[in-house]
């Protein structure tokens, strides 16, 4: 599916909490630039992978590739430092640093871009968070918490952006506030690993996507496929 | 310079620089209260000397405590590794300053690296223990120290000797021991402000309210936060070694997991989390500690003789009321439980909204 070797690659991947297994074989990659949504109803391993991919949990077994890398089970922080950058669920901003602290306070640029994200770079492209920089982190409305999120993840300059029910809780004007500046960074070239659930949005963003139930992947295929497939939509979706 | 005057734009930073100045020009109005009656200049001067070393170590407890959420419960240990270090080493005859602090600092970090590299992959009432677990190993060790006095200390006969350059004896060796514990305490002050608000500050503050978060950032908390714990160990060891030549004798007691307690209280007290609280929190509780009976007595005084006029004989002998007094912990700790219910940052969040919460 993708030609060139992609940027980040799960086979096998098998997660569990204690007793209850989540993920049983996940299976997909996203390639340098791609936009690839993950898919499915709630309690379907979406957000187990991401913890997987991140570190947060350790998978029980299976591969996670960045590049030639293998970083199944190595510890969050340097995981990230490979390029990785999460914009978790419920965003989870810093409440006691300021607005310009939670982007300032992990910033780095170790792939040495030239172009990196900077706070300049992140304040022209968020203007609402220039205005509310001295303001505590848990100051913020939900949808400036989540410009902040991204702003944060951005400022760590990540080869593949991973954002985690990117919309949920915000109101219909923000979420396509997001939705835009999404497509932003993806004209940008940025890679995208996205979650939601607005299907409409994710189709018209996104260049494939892996529908996810019961910890696998069983069905992945392009926006327009996707689209022409409204029994698809029906059955593992609910739309 | 209109940088310089930021903080002087809020109520909060106005009284942060009233009590600095209150506290460094004392020397120049000690003076006037000894003459006014008010207190001996001598006495004002040795006890608010201790109030400056024990801030400071407060505010090293702070830099773990309240920005980076580690709730070290054997802070003390520092304060007599610090003390000792220098009391050995000038029971030896070696009472070179710049050979004494250096040691005294070093040992100290030295040990907070070894404790924290420990008792830092725990968490929760663990790490209280574990603190508080080594703080008292060592604290037996200083009673067990038979040539440096066991249980019983070690007195100082020479203070730390900084090429001359400090009055080590005679009228003045008080004031200006004062004046260097103030400019100690200064460079304290700017050190934990820089550090607070450098990256590193900001990744400690961070992983104190997300430790997770920060990490899936690409910051090695543990690495960061074993940091922060080393240099207050360091800073605290300073306040240490200032003690020791304060009081001119070291001890065990100097260690003991009460007085841990005690700098976790003038924290609170003063304000987790905020630069100045610390220093509040020493002024206050040391002060009440020392005037708290005095002042009992006094009230216990007025309360006995509005009584007596009401009941006559039937209200007792004064004395019997004074006795009271000997419970004075009892309103300090009243005092403690105020605070905290309705005062949750501290001293520090009656004067206004702190910057770091």
């Amino acid at each position: 599916m993708v030609q060139e070797p992609a940027m980040l690659t799960v086979s096998g991947l098998a997660t569990a909490y204690g007793e209850s297994q989540v993920l049983f074989g996940m299976e997909f990659a996203i390639g340098a630039g791609e936009v690839v949504t993950l898919m499915g109803r709630n309690g379907m391993g979406k957000t187990t992978t991401v913890h997987s991919i991140m570190g947060i949990v350790a998978p029980r077994s299976g591969m996670i590739r960045l590049g030639a890398q293998d970083i199944a089970g190595l510890p969050s922080h340097r995981i990230a430092r490979l390029g990785l950058g999460l914009v978790p669920e419920g965003r989870q901003i810093f409440p006691n640093l300021t607005v310009r602290e939670n982007l300032v306070a992990a910033a780095a640029n170790r792939d040495a871009r030239p172009s990196p994200w900077t706070l300049p770079r992140v304040f022209e492209f968020f203007p609402r968070l220039a205005e509310r920089q001295t303001n505590m982190g848990n100051q913020l409305s939900g949808g400036e918490q989540q410009m902040l999120a991204i702003g944060r993840a951005l400022m760590t300059n990540p080869r593949l952006l991973i954002l985690d029910e990117a919309t949920e809780g915000l109101a219909p004007l923000i979420r396509q506030e997001i939705w835009n500046c999404l497509r932003r960074l993806k004209e940008d070239g940025q890679a995208i690993l996205v979650i939601d659930k607005n299907v409409g949005a994710l189709i018209a963003l996104a260049d494939r996507h892996y529908i996810v139930e019961k910890g696998r992947v069983v069905w992945s295929g392009t926006s327009a496929a996707l689209a022409g497939d409204e029994a698809l939509q029906h059955r593992y979706l609910g739309v | 310079m209109t940088e310089l005057l930021t903080p002087f734009a809020t109520w909060r930073g106005r009284i942060a620089a009233l009590v600095l100045v209150l506290l460094g020009l004392l020397p120049l109005y000690a003076p006037w209260l000894d003459a006014a009656g008010i207190i001996s200049q001598k006495f004002a001067l040795t006890l608010m000397t201790r109030v400056l070393i024990l801030a400071i170590a407060a505010i090293s407890l702070n830099l773990i405590l309240g920005y980076g959420g580690i709730v070290s419960f054997g802070h003390a240990v520092y304060i007599g590794l610090g003390g000792y270090a220098v009391g050995i080493m000038a029971h030896h005859g070696v009472t070179n300053g710049f050979l004494q602090f250096p040691v005294a600092i070093g040992l100290s970090a030295l040990f907070a690296l070894a404790i924290g590299a420990l008792s830092l992959r725990t968490r929760g009432v663990y790490f209280i223990m574990i603190t508080l677990a080594f703080a008292q190993l060592v604290y037996y060790v200083g009673v067990g120290l038979e040539p440096y006095g066991g249980d019983d200390g070690l007195t100082i006969n020479r203070r730390s000797d900084f090429a001359g350059l400090l009055p080590t004896r005679g009228p003045d060796k008080t004031t200006a021991f004062y004046v260097v514990s103030f400019v100690v305490l200064l460079l304290v002050l700017g050190l934990v402000h820089r550090l607070v608000n450098s990256r590193f500050g900001m990744a400690l503050r961070g992983a104190k309210s997300n430790e997770q978060r920060m990490q899936a950032l690409g910051m090695p908390t543990f690495r960061y936060r074993l940091t922060a714990f080393v240099i207050a160990g360091a800073i605290c060891g300073l306040a240490g070694a200032l003690l020791a030549n304060h009081t001119e004798f070291i001890s065990p007691a100097m260690m003991h997991w009460t007085r841990s307690g005690d700098l976790i209280v003038m924290v609170v007290l003063g304000g987790m989390g905020s630069l100045l609280g610390p220093v509040y929190g020493a002024v206050a509780f040391l002060l009440l500690e020392e005037f708290l009976p005095g002042l009992l007595k006094v009230v216990l005084t007025w309360l006995h003789d509005g009584v007596a006029a009401v009941l006559g004989p039937g209200a007792g002998a004064l004395e019997s009321w004074l006795r009271l007094a000997e419970y004075w912990q009892i309103a300090l700790g009243a005092i403690l439980i105020l605070v905290v219910l309705y005062a949750r940052g501290g001293i520090d969040s009656l004067f206004g909204r702190p910057r770091h919460g």
